[in-house]
């Protein structure tokens, strides 16, 4: 159970979270129409006469969009819909030209399904939850206004105009911005696993619709209901996702304490300000008129598709995190980064595949290895160089080839930084830089023996305090071996050999 | 069923249509007329009849995911798409300031 309270002068309130987030479909043609969703094109080029609703025209939907709202309804455990219908939400407003949307409100695609978000102690979050999810279905995009390009006119973009969304829709059971960041993020995560929304927030293509209200703290009952909630419109960040819920809920409890009511209604943020407003002006635009669009017959799925698209879902968060942790022996902690972002689990595992297989050794043995210099290592040679290194010469080759020469001893965790730094500004091979570089370590045990022995026969004085009992100069002797053989001497041999002689 | 004064004003604003008094007059009862000569089709007793949603059995097409395959349903194609528009500029077509 979420603590997270708003003190209010009458006591403490529980603020209670529902998202609705539009997801943009991975897709190459639109919904309806073959015109291209390809992101930052001239205005209106990608514009079919289908988009601009000119008469005549016939949505035809795109298998592709349908199979990624499947896939995407599967990978939240939900119930899939194999009989689904679009209807048309009615209004007018200059982004759309139909004067309606297609959307999906009686019989959406995916119907309950659910997510796990993780404990995060810091976050306030003590435990996993399950946040559950009330249904997916798949609708069009509207097109673009702008409004500050001409003194008395808006110009019109109509790109984004039909591009298929998925609107997937929560069940209020957030109770804190901590726990809706977590809830966004995990969705995107999936997403992304799942290849049916590229999650890029920035550029749009998710975006966040916030209903909140506040209520009293304890179990809900005739006497303690939900409270009447807001919705603020097309959150673009999880920042301002979480910025939206306090700013609300506090306006809210003011408002309350004040002797005002919530009343229900749409609010934009301004992300300026970090504050929402009414959006009076649609308020009588809610009278969506909704209706089976005539255009468009029931979908039915055989279940061929859904099996399709069943065996085409990857291994998804939960599972891998579980799997890294079970059988490659991680922490959580290096589980939860590896697996948290698509990039970063394909670069380790193939990173991974590639330094077993040079050690001779399986996966599990050298996991926690690869995630360390993963996690660590790499990313802070890869910083303290910025703009000096070049990221395409990381290659999973390179790096497993560091690793390697490090496992066998033939250089140290420092030499290995360094080489690494080297390959990150020049492409040049490990080998051959611990070559030429003369960064390699010492492992050759009669070298050492030969430093070793010179090292006791100018310190006699101190060999006979140590075997007088003085156990804390044996680091003395490591150090001057070390300090003899300019710090190259493989320590583990240094060790060793050490303490055969000195008996 | 009956449509009054005030329901045909309303639609006729969410649909953005233009009424005079005397046409809002004139459309209550024809609006009326329409909704109990459809109402008769509750007379037949449906409980058994599954719902169609066609008159020739057919299932939904789905199209490929190509872009522009068929010009008559791709984009690329700017000119026509703004070639009706009472104001096209710079690329964009110009509507009257709407701002929230």
């Amino acid at each position: 159970m979420s603590d997270y309270r708003i003190q209010g002068a009458t006591g403490e309130w529980e603020v209670v979270i529902g998202l609705e987030v539009h997801a943009q479909v991975t897709s190459n043609a639109k919904l309806f129409s073959g015109a291209s969703t390809a992101f930052g094109a001239e205005p209106n080029t990608q514009v079919s006469l289908v988009d601009a609703a000119m008469p005549g025209m016939l949505p035809v939907p795109n298998r592709e969009c349908i199979r990624q709202a499947v896939r995407t309804g599967m990978a939240i455990e939900a119930q899939i819909n194999k009989y689904s219908r679009f209807d048309r939400k009615n209004y007018f407003y200059a982004d759309l030209p139909q004067g309606y949307q297609i959307s999906q409100l009686y019989h959406p695609i995916v119907g309950e399904g659910q997510l796990t978000i993780e404990a995060d102690e810091k976050a306030g979050i003590p435990e996993d939850k399950v946040i559950g999810i009330e249904r997916i279905h798949v609708e069009q995009d509207a097109g673009k206004l702008m409004h500050d390009q001409h003194p008395t006119m808006s110009y019109v973009d109509l790109n984004r105009c039909g591009v298929a969304l998925m609107e997937i829709v929560s069940r209020p059971d957030m109770r804190s911005p901590a726990e809706a960041g977590a809830y966004v993020r995990k969705l995107r995560t999936i997403l992304r696993y799942v290849g049916s929304c590229d999650g890029n927030m920035e550029e749009g293509s998710m975006r966040a619709d916030v209903n909140v209200s506040v209520r009293r703290p304890g179990p809900i009952s005739d006497e303690n209901p939900f409270g009447t909630r807001t919705e603020t419109k097309n959150v673009n960040s999880v920042r301002f996702v979480m910025q939206v819920i306090e700013h609300e809920a506090n306006r809210q409890v003011d408002l309350i304490e004040d002797g005002g009511t919530v009343v229900q209604e749409t609010r934009l943020f301004d992300p300026n300000s970090g504050t929402t407003r009414s959006m009076r002006s649609k308020e009588d635009a809610h009278d969506y008129r909704y209706f089976p669009d005539p255009d468009l017959l029931p979908l039915e799925l055989e279940d061929s598709f859904l099996d399709e698209c069943r065996a085409s879902l990857p291994e998804l968060p939960d599972a891998k995190r579980a799997r890294y942790i079970d059988e490659l022996g991680l922490s959580d902690y290096n589980a939860s980064v590896l697996t948290a972002e698509v990039e970063t689990f394909a670069r380790f595992e193939t990173l991974l595949a590639e330094t077993a297989k040079r050690l001779g050794k399986d996966e599990k043995t050298v996991a926690t290895q690869v995630a360390n210099w993963s996690l660590s290592v790499a990313p802070g040679v890869m910083k303290s160089l910025g703009d000096e290194a070049d990221p395409s010469h990381a290659t999973a080759e390179a790096q497993a080839e560091i690793l390697r020469m490090q496992d066998a001893g033939e250089i140290s965790g420092g030499q290995a930084k360094e080489i690494y730094e080297i390959v990150l500004r020049t492409g040049r091979d490990p080998a051959e830089i611990a070559d030429t570089e003369g960064l390699k370590q010492q492992s050759d045990t009669g070298a050492i023996e030969a430093v070793i022995d010179e090292v006791l026969a100018a310190n006699a004085d101190k060999v006979e305090e140590y075997r007088g009992g003085k156990d804390k100069l044996f680091g003395f002797f490591v150090g001057q071996t070390m300090k003899a053989m300019q710090g190259k001497a493989n320590p583990a041999v240094v060790n060793q050999v050490l303490k055969a002689k000195l008996g | 069923m009956s449509i009054d004064r005030p329901t045909v004003a309303k639609i006729a604003s969410l649909a953005r249509i233009k009424m005079t008094d005397a046409e809002l007059d004139r459309m209550a009862p024809e609006l009326s007329a329409i909704l109990d000569w459809v109402e008769q089709l509750g007379e037949v007793d449906t409980s058994e009849v599954e719902p169609m949603t066609a008159v020739i059995p057919n299932t939904l097409r789905l199209r490929a995911d190509e872009v522009d395959a068929d010009p008559r349903t791709g984009g690329d194609r700017r000119d026509d798409v703004l070639a009706n528009a009472p104001v096209a500029e710079h690329g964009f077509f110009g509507v009257p300031k709407v701002i929230e």
